[in-house]
């Protein structure tokens, strides 16, 4: 178990270290010259200079990687060009928002996505089946910027011109400072994301629960007399967890490092419009910080499946 | 023993039973006319090919048989288990009715420990508490001869070997003491070694709590050695029945016979089977008449009729259907 850990472990870092290098490439793979960037178009060949040496573009590259790799590993992820704030205190800054985001998302559309599945697989073919299957393609089918602007124009504007402000206008306070206003301005983002996840969990969970019932295992559990709701529950559910286990861990994952398009939509100052706001400043040190950051976590987040699994599933577990 | 029921109320007392399965190819007839009892003690074997409805017409008393349409009668101490209502059918499960399977590797839940599961089949029926259960549950296992088995409770079901999952199977289907036990296949996925030590351990279990069985094989040999009765299945319906002896000493129909035939035999040089030669029918519109008729070496024009199951002469209670044996023709 443990040799399971510091295996997996040591791959994710492994993985890290190759998107940090891939990223550092960008240093000379952008058609600009950086220094240059940063003086301003104005400065003069003396300041540009003096810009080009404070970053060390003047070294050999070999050098410049190396410090780069030292700095990374002491999480020190630079500082932006633009701001001049460190590109960490940026995070932090940024991270909480996204978490609010994708942690309350994540758990309404594992939830509602469950819920679904097992009531599906429990009535295959039925009129409720159909239905939920129906939906859930809709919004899996819906791409998540259209679902973002339909449910502003209808939950939002339109219910703000009705004279009903249920959901406020784009903007986002904090967890500490007010929990209502907090879920309130990111009730619709929730939706956004969570109708579009939730479908995918939903059929999901609904296949994986099809191939349980079809195991030897669950006519043993029937015929023992326990009631069919533990049937479900205990015995099939149980089964299903591991590819649900999978997916939730990379998509919260992949969350955590930005949701780019719901917080571009509502303006949710989080890691992912910071990105976007990065790219058209090209604003390197953000980009780039945030980029490994996220790797980092989706890593993570595949680290975590594995015990995950292993603590789901005995015959993984060794001795 | 149980005390018997009520003074002519059979332990089981299945008439007429028909299973039916809508499927997108048409209706899979998978059980026609089956009647058989059970009564305290006894051991019915149910044989037949592969596909001839065994496990669907067991299955399907108690319930078990999803997505199938089930009529006829299925009187479990008087009451009929086919229009119980759902939450007294569970009851029967495991307590009245228990069933063990095929294939040990499989029917048991992967991601939990085998102690767990037979603690969940006590405490389905009984309200005791958890501990009891358990310590109930070790009992049992190193009653059905689990070695260490206050370890081995809590081991999971991959740590155990195919022979010791049948047992802890056996032992579940046990634990409450049934009135029946349905064995369905118990040996087949076995090694043949394994297969003669459970065929022991149920044979004793039925002695010691005195319960029913009905043991479903499609070897011959098995059924011989366990079975009070046997009720010979083709295609769904019942093709012929008898007392064990009886049916050994005076094998009536010819899918019988043809059976009896491909039993490897342990007193040849080389065991070698002769398999009834052909493939059992679609259970799908299945035409009128014998249904073992295009397999058979022996048909005549009649067989184009379904022949009725009826006593042969001679032996009180052996049935066959076929027309070859009716009365006087044997
Ligand atoms: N759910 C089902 N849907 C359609 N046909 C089925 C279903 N279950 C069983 N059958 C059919 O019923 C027949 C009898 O099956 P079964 O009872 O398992 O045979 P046996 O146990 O004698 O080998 C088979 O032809 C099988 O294909
Ligand atoms: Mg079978």
């Amino acid at each position: 178990m443990i040799g399971l850990v510091l295996r997996r472990a040591g791959g994710g870092a492994l993985v890290v270290w190759l998107v940090a290098s891939a990223v550092f490439v960008c240093y000379f793979a952008v058609p600009h010259d950086v220094a240059r960037l940063i003086a301003g178009k104005q400065a003069s060949e003396r300041t540009v200079a003096a810009v080009r040496a404070r970053l060390e573009l003047d070294r050999p590259v070999a050098v410049q990687y190396l410090h780069f790799m030292g700095r990374l590993a002491r999480g020190d992820l630079g500082v932006s060009f633009v701001t001049q704030d460190s590109v960490r205190a940026v995070i932090v800054r940024d991270l909480p928002v996204t978490a609010s985001l994708a942690l309350g998302a994540a758990a309404l559309w594992l939830s509602a996505g469950l819920l679904a599945g097992v009531v599906a697989a429990t009535r295959p073919r039925s009129r409720l089946d159909r239905a939920i299957t129906t939906v859930a393609l809709f919004f899996y089918s819906m791409p998540p910027f259209l679902l973002g602007q339909l449910l502003l124009f209808f939950c939002f504007y339109r219910l703000y011109l009705a004279g009903v402000e249920l959901f406020p206008p784009g903007s986002y306070v904090p967890l500490t400072e007010s929990p209502l206003q907090w879920a309130r301005f990111l009730a619709l983002p929730w939706l956004t994301i969570a109708l579009a996840n939730g479908a995918t969990y939903a059929r999901l969970t609904r296949s994986a629960m099809l191939d349980a019932f079809g195991e030897d295992y669950i006519r043993t559990a029937r015929s023992k007399g326990i009631s069919e709701r533990r049937v479900v529950l205990r015995h099939a559910l149980r089964s299903s967890l591991a590819p649900i286990v999978t997916q939730f861990g990379i998509d919260l994952g992949t969350l955590l490092g930005g949701a780019i398009v719901t917080e571009v939509v509502f303006g949710l100052p989080g890691l992912g419009r910071e990105v976007v706001q990065a790219i058209t400043r090209q604003d390197l040190p953000v980009i780039i910080g945030v980029t490994i950051f996220g790797s980092a976590l989706v890593v993570t987040a595949n680290v975590a499946v594995d015990l995950c699994y292993a603590l789901l599933d005995p015959r993984l577990r060794r001795r | 023993m149980p005390a018997p029921a009520a003074a002519g109320v059979r332990l089981l007392d299945v008439r007429d039973l028909a299973v039916s399965f809508r499927t997108p190819d048409g209706i899979v007839e998978a059980v026609r006319g089956l009647s058989f009892g059970l009564d305290p003690g006894r051991t019915l074997g149910l044989v037949g090919e592969s596909g001839s409805g065994k496990s669907v017409a067991t299955a399907a008393l108690v319930g078990l048989a999803p997505g199938a349409q089930v009529t006829g009668l299925a009187l479990y101490l008087g009451r009929d288990l086919l229009t119980l209502p759902a939450e007294e059918l569970r009851a029967v499960r495991g307590r009245g009715v228990a069933m063990i399977f095929q294939s040990p590797m499989t029917s048991l839940h992967p991601l939990y420990p085998v102690g767990w599961q037979i603690v969940e089949m006590i405490r389905a029926h009984e309200p005791v508490p958890t501990r009891q259960a358990r310590a109930r549950a070790i009992e049992l296992l190193g009653h059905v001869g689990i070695p260490r088995a206050e370890r081995r409770v809590d081991d999971y079901p991959h740590q155990y070997s195919g022979g010791m999952l049948q047992r802890a199977m056996i032992a579940m289907a046990i634990a409450l003491r049934p009135r029946i036990l349905v064995a369905d296949e118990p040996t087949t996925a076995l090694d043949v070694s394994v297969q003669a030590q459970i065929l022991r351990l149920l044979a004793g279990l039925q002695r010691e709590l005195g319960m029913a069985m009905i043991l479903i094989t499609h070897d011959l040999g098995v059924a011989a050695e366990t079975a009070d009765e046997m009720l010979v299945m083709y295609a769904g319906r019942a093709l012929e029945q008898a007392t064990t002896p009886d049916l050994f000493a005076r094998p009536s129909h010819p899918y019988t016979r043809a059976l009896l035939r491909s039993r490897p035999r342990l007193d040849a040089a080389v065991a070698r089977l002769t398999p009834v030669p052909g493939q059992p029918p679609s259970l799908i519109a299945l035409p009128a008449g014998c249904p073992f008729r295009p397999r058979c070496a022996e048909a005549v024009e009649r067989c184009a009729k379904t022949p009725p199951l009826v006593a042969i002469g001679g032996d009180e209670g052996h049935d066959a259907a076929c027309w070859l044996v009716g009365e006087g023709t044997a």
